[in-house]
């Protein structure tokens, strides 16, 4: 039993690190409905912003999340200016594979000896690892900071997308982008803000990730980057609170099929839940009829 | 003069939506362009607030030119513009519409709310109802709410009719002049040109692309091809 309260909570943290990606593909799809294939790989460069903030540079570990976020807002800004503007009234698939380039991109441009390397990098604890048991359910200082910077950051999201006019002007483009600029609202400034902060997301998931899982390497984005895909799909994409909690659950068949059913076939358990809500509810648990479309 | 249309030419593709169309709008004035589905009217509103772009010929505002202005900016220069099938932000509340009209705005927003529902006191009962929800005619106030929360200069409304019962034609049609009368010039597509000529300074017939006639509202009225073709009337 103890044993099971302890997976469920490392599936947990497993969801809380994919909600901060899943959140950012569904941001960008609400908006200008494009898969950003090269969101994983924003996720991994922040982690390894972070990395070398804290290893090279020495800077400590709460200097390092945010520059790694402003960082990767800028870098998630610039995909979209290169990448992406340039194919906004082109066929939509062209905007897709132009998003599997720009994956590509980072991916080997990161594997190059002089941006990050093609190794494989141990990072080193920013802070002591602690363990506290409680009747056999094993809790780390580790879960508690991941659910404490998600939780931080959700109702940051939250707050913007609902309260602020930036917030508003989001909803506002998601919905329609002519009646949008009938308001005076640039919308390609707000396309621009969009990638910005779901780019910022996604790093803040890359430095928790390696944290938690103290490893990284330039093609470390791909597979969080798929399972928060599919978490967002899952969830109803172009829904922010469909992407949480699609994230989490995808979080928990992670863990849970690899504790209890294979370990081995973990992946085919979270993909197929991919396949089995395509087939049988396309719009997602959330999605279209959900309340806060973005 | 407040907007001057000259030789616009707008195309869709290779399919030529607008040929050489010329028109203008005097301070004060409700001028109507009419015309049939597919003639241009919506097409000559949208080049207007930039909403698409002009592949010839001049849009002036003020004796500025804008042919090139971008979409947003245009709103910030005092053109507002009510869209064809409305476009309220369905899944935003009625007072989230009515402050992305005011997006703009930097001070005034409680007067601008106010001179809104004194227009439209409908809306003050459902500010905090989801827009999508809202009936036909309300979805109508609101889009206009919207777009003079701005409080624009010149108000472009494309169909303002469309889907509503008669009686909420005459209750829109009434704001429009009431608005007017309160020093809104008013730049209105119409293809219920009876209620249109009702209200209208000035007119212009469109036909494919072309100004095929204009004149004052009354002249229209009168026109034997305007009665035979747009009021159905025999001539």
């Amino acid at each position: 039993m103890t044993e099971a309260v302890n997976q469920i909570l490392n599936g947990l943290q497993l969801g809380l690190v994919y909600a901060l990606i899943a959140l950012g593909y569904t941001m960008v799809y609400g908006i200008i409905r494009l898969i950003n294939f090269a969101h994983g790989d924003v996720f991994m460069v922040g982690a390894f912003v972070a990395f070398f903030s804290t290893s090279s540079w020495h800077l400590p570990f709460v200097v390092a999340v945010p520059l790694s976020m402003v960082i990767c807002a800028v870098l998630g800004v610039v995909i979209e200016r290169l990448a992406y503007r340039p194919l906004r009234y082109a066929a939509r698939i062209a905007a897709l594979i132009s998003a599997i380039g720009v994956s590509l991109l980072l991916e080997y441009g990161s594997s190059l000896k002089w941006v990050f390397g093609p190794n494989y990098r141990v990072v080193p604890r920013p802070f002591n690892v602690t363990q506290w048991s409680f009747r056999g359910v094993q809790v780390s200082n580790i879960q508690v900071i991941v659910l404490l910077t998600v939780i931080v950051l959700l109702a940051a999201l939250q707050y913007m997308v609902t309260r602020t006019r930036m917030g508003k002007a989001m909803r506002a483009v998601s919905f329609d982008h002519d009646a949008a600029r009938l308001m005076g609202i640039n919308v390609d400034a707000i396309i621009s803000y969009t990638f910005a902060l779901g780019s910022a997301l996604a790093a803040a998931g890359g430095v928790l990730y390696s944290v938690a899982y103290p490893q990284i390497n330039p093609f470390m984005g791909i597979m969080p980057g798929l399972k928060a895909f599919t978490a967002a799909v899952l969830g109803g994409i172009g829904s922010i609170p469909g992407a949480m909690l699609g994230a989490l659950i995808m979080g928990e068949v992670d863990v849970l099929s690899a504790a209890y059913l294979s370990s081995r076939l973990r992946d085919v358990f979270s993909f197929s839940i991919l396949i089995l809500v395509l087939l049988t509810k396309p719009s997602g648990l959330l999605g279209k009829s959900g309340p806060e479309k973005v | 003069m407040i907007l001057a249309v000259k030789d616009l030419n707008v195309a869709y593709g290779n399919i030529l939506a607008l040929h050489g169309v010329s028109f203008d709008v005097e301070e004060g004035e409700i001028v109507t362009l009419i015309g049939a589905n597919g003639a241009g009217k919506s097409t000559s509103l949208r080049a207007i607030s930039g909403l698409v772009r002009a592949r010839g010929g001049k849009i002036m505002y003020h004796s500025q030119e804008i042919t090139r202005t971008t979409a947003h900016n245009i709103v910030r220069m005092g053109i507002g513009h009510v869209p064809e099938g409305r476009k309220i932000f369905a899944n935003l509340t009625v007072a989230e519409n009515l402050e992305m009209g005011a997006y703009t705005r930097r001070d005034g927003l409680e007067a601008a709310f106010e001179r809104v529902f004194k227009s439209f006191p409908r809306l003050k009962e459902r500010l905090k109802q989801n827009a999508g929800t809202l009936s036909g005619g309300e979805q109508q106030m609101l889009a206009m709410g919207r777009a003079l929360m701005a409080t624009p200069k010149l108000l472009l409304l494309d169909e303002p009719s469309m889907g509503l019962s008669p009686i909420l034609v005459q209750e829109i049609f009434s704001i429009i002049q009431e608005i007017n009368r309160q020093g809104m010039t008013v730049l209105l597509v119409e293809q219920n040109a009876y209620m249109a000529l009702q209200v209208a300074t000035r007119a212009y017939v469109l036909e494919t692309g072309r100004i095929v006639l204009s004149g004052t509202a009354a002249e229209l009225r009168e026109n034997p091809q305007v009665r035979a073709a747009y009021l159905g009337r025999a001539v």
